[in-house]
C-alpha cells in the first residue's frame, strides 16, 4: 500500500509542478491545488499508514492512528481555499483591469 | 545589579527627550544630562574599588544555553573609558544644546544621543563578547542616525550610509572572529576568555581570528585604508563630531584591542598587523590633514592620525607601550574634543569652517582662541600640555622598536608622524587665529555665549592641569587601566623631564624644527601636493558599492524577470538538486517496516485517482473538463483519508472541495474556457521532463518515510493518553486541534478571515466605478434557458434545513467523534451556496440578513474570549476545561470550553467562505 500512496503523491506532485509551470493563470491554479492534495497527503502519511485504527479513543480499539498529523493536515486543508480562493479573484482581477490571463510581466521571449 | 542599572540609564534616558522636548529645550537637555550625571556618579562610586586593582561584576543570565549572558564588569580600562563618555557625554550635552539651533529637532538629537551613549557604555561594561558585540553593533546603528542627524543635507545621509557600510562590515567579521574566540576558550565570558592566553595563541584558529577581529577594531577606529569614512562623517553636526570622533566611537576600536590585549597581543602577528598598520596610518594621516581646508576636516583627519598612534602602541605588545596608549586615550580624548567643539563654535559663528576665509580670530573671539590655543598645542605636543607627555611616550617607545631587525624605521615614521602632526597643528593655528583681521567673513564673528565655550574651557584645563600633575591627576587610573590592559600590575611614571640621554626628548625637537620648516614652506608644498593626481576614496567606495549593486541586480533580474514560471523552475531545480546532494553524500538504507497488504478495492480507487490526475493535466486546457477532473481527484483523495483511518481529513476535504469547485467554475464565469496553447514543443518537453524527476524525488521520499520508524517517538502518545482525561474528549484529533494546539488553530482562523476580508477588498476595488475593466466577459447566462429552474430551487430549499441539521449534529458530536468546528462551518456554507446557485444572488441575499463581516469578527471574537477566559481561572491563554451537567428531563452531558473555541471556529470558517463565494457571485452579477 506505501507503495501505492507514494507512487499517487509522486503524481499529483509531477502534475502540480508540470501546471504551475504554464503561463495563464487558471492552470496555474489548478496546479497549485494538485500540488496542495500532494502536499497534504505527504504531511498525513508522515503519520504512518494504520488502515482501520481511526484516533477516535474507545475501549475496544486494536490500537490508534497518530492524530497530530491529521490535525495538521486538517487546518491546511482549509487555509488551502482560502489560499485559492485569493489567487482566484487576483487571476480575475488581472484579466478584469489588464485584459489579459498571462501570468508574467512580459512575454519573457517568445517560446 | 548596579552595572546592569548604569549600563540602562543611558537607554532609558534615551527614552525621554521626545517626551520633555515639549517642556522646552532645557528641560529636554536637563533630562538627558540627569540621566548621564546620574550613571556617572553610579561610576564614580565604584572608581575607589576598582583603582584598588578590583573587578566589579553583574552577572544575569540571559540565554545560558547559547553562553549569551548580560553579564557586565568594571575593570580600570573599563572605568577609563566610562569616564570618558560619560564625562565628556555631559559635556556634549550642554554643548549641543546651545549649538542646535531652532529649526533641528532637538528631541531627535538627545534620544540618538542617549543611544549612542548607552551602546558605547554597553561595549566597555559588557563581560560577556556576545553581548560586546550585540552594542557594537549598535554604536554602528546609533552612530548613523546621528551622522546622518541632518537629513536634508546630501552629504549627511552619504556619509551616515559609508560609516554605516564600513564600521557595519567590519562589525561582520568581527562577529565571526569573537565567535572563533569563544569557540578556542570555551566560554564567550571574557573574564574566562582573557585567561586562555596559552591555548588562544596555540590555537590554528588564532590567526583567522585575529584578522578578523582587527577587521572590526580597524574599521571602527578608522585605520588605513579603512580610514576614509571618517572625513566624510564629518558632515554631521558637530556636537556628534565631537562626542563620536574624539572620545567615543573610534576608540571602541581601540578598546577593543586594549581588552584582548592579555589574550592577542605579543605574537608577531599582531606587532607585524598592529603596529605597522598603527604607523603607516599615522603618518599617513597627519599629511593628509596638512593639506585640508575645512577645519574639521584637518581634526577628522588628525583624528585618524591620533588613533593610529595609539594602534601603534598597542601594537607594540609591551608594557610601557600599553602604559603609553592608555595615557594617549586620555589625552587625545581631552583636547580633541575641545578642538572639535571650537572648530564648531568658529562655524557657529563666523558662517564658514574654510580655514582660507579665517584668520584674525584671536583679536575678535579671544576666549575661543584661548581655548583653541591650549588644545592645539596639547595636539602638537608642546610642554607642559598633556599631549607632550603622551607624545614622548609614544617616541620613547618607538625609539626601542625593531621592525623586522631594523631599528631605525620605526622610529623614522614615528618623528615624521611627530612632525607632520605639529605642521597641521601650527597651521590650524597660525592660518586660522593669527594673522590680521579680515574684513570678508560670511559672518562678523565675535565669541559665543557661556554655554558654547564652557565645555570645551573645561577641557582645556584639564589639558593644562593634567600635564602639570600628570600623576596626581591621571596615575592612578592610567595605573588601572594599564594593568587591566596587559593583566598584570602596572605603575606608570609620568614626567615632564627625563634627561638629555632620552631620545625621545631630540625627536621632539627635530619634529617642531620640521613643523616650522612646513609652516614657512606651506605654499610651495601646497602647489606640489595640488599638483599631484591622489585617489579619491569616496569614488572607489562609490564604484565598488555600485558594481555590488549591479551584480545583485544582476542574479536578481536573472532570477526573476518577470516570468513566473521561470523563477519557480530555479526553486524546483535547486531543491532538486540540494536533495540530490544530500542522498548522494548521505547513507541511505531500506526502511525495515512491514509493508501494509494491499486490498483490491483501495487499488481500484489508487487505478481511478491516477487516471483523474493524469486527465486534469492532459485535459488542463479545457477549463471546465479540468475543473471536474480536479474534483474527482479531491473526492478520491478523501476516500483515501478515509480507508487510512482520517475520518475527519475526509469529511474536510470532501466539503472544501464541493467549495472549491464552485468557487473555480464562479471564477470560469469571467476567465476564457480555454487555455491557448503558448510554450513550444521543446519547453513542454523541459517542464515535464522536470516535473517528472522532482514526482519521482517526491514518490521515493514518501516512500522511504513510510517504509521506516519516526526518528523520535511522536509525541502523539500523549495526545491520544491526555485526550480524554485532558481535554475532555474521545476524538484525539479534535482535542488537539481545539485544545492541545488550540493557539495553532486561533492563528489560522484568523489568516481565514484575513484571507476573506482580502478577497473582499478585491472583489470590491474591481466592482469600484473608478476600475476600468479592459475587458468585459460575454453574458454567457441565459444560453441554457432558465438559470434558476423551479426544480433546483425547491431541492436546494428542502436541502438547506437538513445540511444545517447535519452541521449542528456535527458540530455537537466532534469532540467524541469525527466532526467538529471546521467541517461544520463547511457544511454550513455548502447548504447556503445551494440557494445561491439554485435561486440567485438576488433572492438570497434578500432573504439572507447575517453579515458575513460579522460572522468572522465574532468567530474570532468568541475564541479571543474563550480564551482569555482562562486568564480569569488563572490559567494560561486556552488553557481549556470542562464538566458533566445534569438538567432533567435530558440526559448528563458534557460541557467543555474548548466547545465555545470551537464555536468560533466555525463562525469564522463559515463567515470565510461565505464571503469569498459571496464576493465572486457578486461581481458575477455585476458583470450581467
Amino acid at each position: 500500500m506505501e507503495a501505492l500512496i507514494a507512487a499517487a503523491i509522486g503524481l499529483m506532485t509531477a502534475g502540480g509542478i508540470y501546471l504551475m509551470l504554464r503561463r495563464r493563470t487558471f492552470p496555474v491554479i489548478i496546479g497549485l491545488s494538485l500540488l496542495s492534495y500532494a502536499v497534504n497527503l505527504f504531511l498525513f502519511v508522515a503519520g504512518r499508514l494504520a488502515p482501520g485504527l481511526p484516533p477516535i479513543i474507545s475501549k475496544t480499539a486494536a490500537g490508534y492512528t497518530d492524530p497530530l498529523p491529521q490535525a495538521l493536515v486538517l487546518t491546511a486543508i482549509v487555509i488551502s481555499f482560502g489560499m485559492t480562493a485569493v489567487l482566484v479573484l487576483m487571476a480575475l482581477g488581472a484579466y478584469l483591469t489588464g485584459g489579459d490571463a498571462r501570468i508574467d510581466l512580459d512575454d519573457g521571449g517568445a517560446e | 545589579m548596579t552595572l546592569a542599572l548604569i549600563a540602562a540609564l543611558p537607554f532609558l534616558g534615551a527614552l525621554f527627550p521626545g517626551l520633555t522636548i515639549r517642556a522646552g529645550k532645557n528641560t529636554c537637555a536637563a533630562v538627558s544630562a540627569a540621566f548621564t550625571a546620574t550613571a556617572l556618579l553610579l561610576i564614580l562610586l565604584q572608581a575607589p574599588a576598582v583603582l584598588r586593582g578590583e573587578v566589579i561584576q553583574t552577572r544575569v543570565d540571559w540565554l545560558p544555553q547559547l553562553g549569551l549572558n548580560a553579564n557586565f564588569m568594571l575593570d580600570g580600562l573599563g572605568l577609563l573609558f566610562s569616564l570618558l563618555i560619560l564625562g565628556i557625554g555631559l559635556l556634549i550635552i550642554l554643548y549641543a544644546r546651545f549649538y542646535l539651533t531652532a529649526t533641528d529637532p532637538m528631541g531627535r538629537f538627545y534620544s540618538y544621543l542617549m543611544l549612542f551613549q548607552g551602546a558605547m557604555l554597553g561595549i566597555v561594561l559588557s563581560d560577556n563578547i556576545l553581548l560586546l558585540l550585540v552594542f557594537w553593533e549598535m554604536t554602528s546603528l546609533s552612530s548613523f542616525l546621528l551622522i546622518g542627524y541632518w537629513k536634508h543635507l546630501p552629504e549627511g545621509r552619504q556619509g551616515a550610509r559609508m560609516a554605516l557600510a564600513v564600521t557595519g562590515s567590519g562589525g561582520l567579521a568581527m562577529i565571526a572572529g569573537a565567535l572563533m574566540l569563544g569557540h578556542i576558550a570555551g566560554s564567550y565570558d571574557l573574564s574566562v576568555i582573557l585567561t586562555q592566553k596559552t591555548a588562544i595563541q596555540a590555537s590554528p584558529l588564532y590567526l583567522p581570528a585575529l584578522i578578523l577581529i582587527l577587521l572590526g577594531a580597524f574599521t571602527k577606529s578608522a585605520q588605513f585604508p579603512f580610514h576614509f569614512w571618517l572625513p566624510h562623517a564629518m558632515a554631521a553636526p558637530t556636537p556628534v563630531s565631537a562626542y563620536l570622533h574624539s572620545a567615543t566611537m573610534v576608540k571602541a576600536g581601540l578598546f577593543l584591542m586594549a581588552r584582548l590585549w592579555p589574550v592577542m597581543a605579543g605574537t608577531d602577528a599582531w606587532f607585524l598587523i598592529v603596529a605597522t598598520t598603527g604607523l603607516l596610518t599615522m603618518a599617513f594621516a597627519a599629511k593628509v590633514a596638512l593639506f585640508k581646508d575645512d577645519l574639521k576636516a584637518i581634526l577628522a583627519y588628525s583624528t585618524v592620525s591620533h588613533l593610529g598612534l595609539i594602534t601603534f602602541l598597542l601594537g607594540l605588545g609591551t608594557k610601557a607601550g600599553a602604559i603609553a596608549a592608555v595615557f594617549h586615550i586620555l589625552c587625545h580624548a581631552s583636547f580633541k574634543a575641545a578642538l572639535f567643539m571650537t572648530a564648531g563654535i568658529v562655524d557657529h559663528e563666523a558662517h564658514t569652517r574654510d580655514i582660507r576665509r579665517l584668520g584674525g580670530l584671536r583679536h575678535l573671539m579671544p576666549i575661543t582662541f584661548a581655548i583653541a590655543l591650549i588644545a592645539t598645542l596639547s595636539m602638537a605636543g608642546v610642554p607642559p600640555l598633556n599631549g607632550f607627555l603622551s607624545k614622548e611616550m609614544m617616541l620613547e617607545a618607538a625609539a626601542h622598536t625593531h621592525w623586522l631587525g631594523n631599528g631605525w624605521l620605526v622610529p623614522l615614521f614615528a618623528t615624521l608622524g611627530a612632525l607632520l602632526s605639529v605642521g597641521y597643528c601650527l597651521r590650524f593655528l597660525v592660518q586660522g587665529f593669527l594673522g590680521p583681521v579680515r574684513g570678508d567673513y560670511p559672518h562678523r564673528p565675535h565669541d559665543p555665549g557661556f554655554g558654547l565655550w564652557l565645555s570645551p574651557a573645561v577641557l582645556a584645563v584639564i589639558v593644562v592641569a593634567m600635564g602639570l600633575l600628570p600623576m596626581t591627576i591621571a596615575g592612578g587610573l592610567v595605573d588601572a587601566a594599564a594593568s587591566a590592559t596587559t593583566g598584570a600590575p602596572v605603575h606608570a611614571k609620568i614626567a615632564l623631564w627625563h634627561g638629555l640621554e632620552s631620545p625621545a626628548l631630540w625627536m621632539s625637537f627635530i619634529a617642531f624644527g620640521g613643523g616650522f620648516v612646513i609652516l614657512g614652506s606651506y605654499a610651495r608644498l601646497r602647489a606640489l601636493w595640488d599638483g599631484f593626481p591622489r585617489p579619491e576614496a569616496k569614488q572607489m567606495f562609490d564604484a565598488g558599492l555600485g558594481a555590488l549593486t549591479r551584480l545583485a541586480g544582476w542574479i536578481t533580474d536573472g532570477l526573476h524577470n518577470g516570468v513566473l514560471a521561470r523563477g519557480f523552475a530555479v526553486a524546483v531545480v535547486t531543491i532538486l538538486a540540494l536533495a540530490g546532494y544530500g542522498f548522494l553524500t548521505g547513507t541511505y538504507a531500506p526502511g525495515l517496516r512491514a509493508a501494509t497488504p494491499i486490498e483490491i478495492y483501495p487499488a481500484l480507487i489508487w487505478l481511478i485517482l491516477v487516471a483523474a490526475v493524469t486527465a486534469t493535466v492532459r485535459l488542463h486546457r479545457q477549463r471546465v473538463l479540468s475543473i471536474l477532473m480536479l474534483g474527482i481527484v479531491g473526492l478520491l483523495v478523501s476516500v483515501a483519508f478515509a480507508y487510512l483511518a482520517a475520518p475527519d481529513l475526509a469529511l474536510t476535504q470532501i466539503t472544501v472541495e464541493v467549495v472549491t469547485v464552485v468557487l473555480l467554475m464562479l471564477a470560469l464565469n469571467f476567465l476564457p474556457q480555454w487555455t491557448p496553447r503558448q510554450s513550444s514543443t521543446a519547453r513542454h518537453w523541459r517542464d515535464g521532463i522536470l516535473s517528472g524527476v522532482a514526482g519521482l524525488a517526491v514518490a521515493g521520499l514518501a516512500y522511504a518515510m513510510m517504509m521506516r520508524d519516526a526518528a523520535f517517538d511522536p509525541i502523539s502518545a500523549f495526545h491520544l493518553a491526555q485526550s480524554k482525561p485532558g481535554a475532555g474528549g474521545y476524538n484525539a484529533v479534535n482535542t488537539i486541534i481545539v485544545d492541545f494546539r488550540g493557539y495553532d488553530t486561533y492563528g489560522e482562523i484568523v489568516v481565514l478571515g484575513v484571507a476573506a476580508l482580502l478577497i473582499f477588498a478585491l472583489a470590491e476595488m474591481l466592482m469600484a466605478p473608478e476600475t476600468r475593466w479592459a475587458k468585459h466577459p460575454d453574458q454567457r447566462a441565459g444560453d441554457a434557458g432558465d438559470p434558476h429552474p423551479v426544480m433546483s430551487r425547491v431541492a436546494a430549499r428542502l436541502l438547506l434545513p437538513m445540511s444545517m441539521m447535519v452541521g449542528v449534529y456535527l458540530f455537537l458530536r466532534g469532540h467524541n467523534l469525527p466532526g467538529g468546528g471546521f467541517v461544520a462551518g463547511l457544511v454550513f456554507a455548502i447548504g447556503l451556496v445551494m440557494q445561491y446557485i439554485a435561486a440567485g444572488l438576488k433572492w438570497t441575499r434578500a432573504r439572507l440578513v447575517v453579515n458575513y463581516h460579522t460572522l468572522i469578527g465574532l468567530g474570532v471574537l468568541v475564541a479571543t474570549a474563550t480564551g482569555v477566559g482562562s486568564w480569569a481561572a488563572g490559567r494560561p491563554f486556552l488553557t481549556s476545561s470542562y464538566g458533566y451537567f445534569h438538567f432533567p428531563p435530558l440526559e448528563e452531558f458534557e460541557l467543555a470550553t474548548a466547545m465555545l473555541f470551537d464555536l468560533g471556529v466555525f463562525l469564522c470558517v463559515l463567515g470565510a467562505i461565505m464571503m469569498a463565494l459571496d464576493a465572486l457571485s457578486r461581481l458575477a452579477r455585476r458583470v450581467r
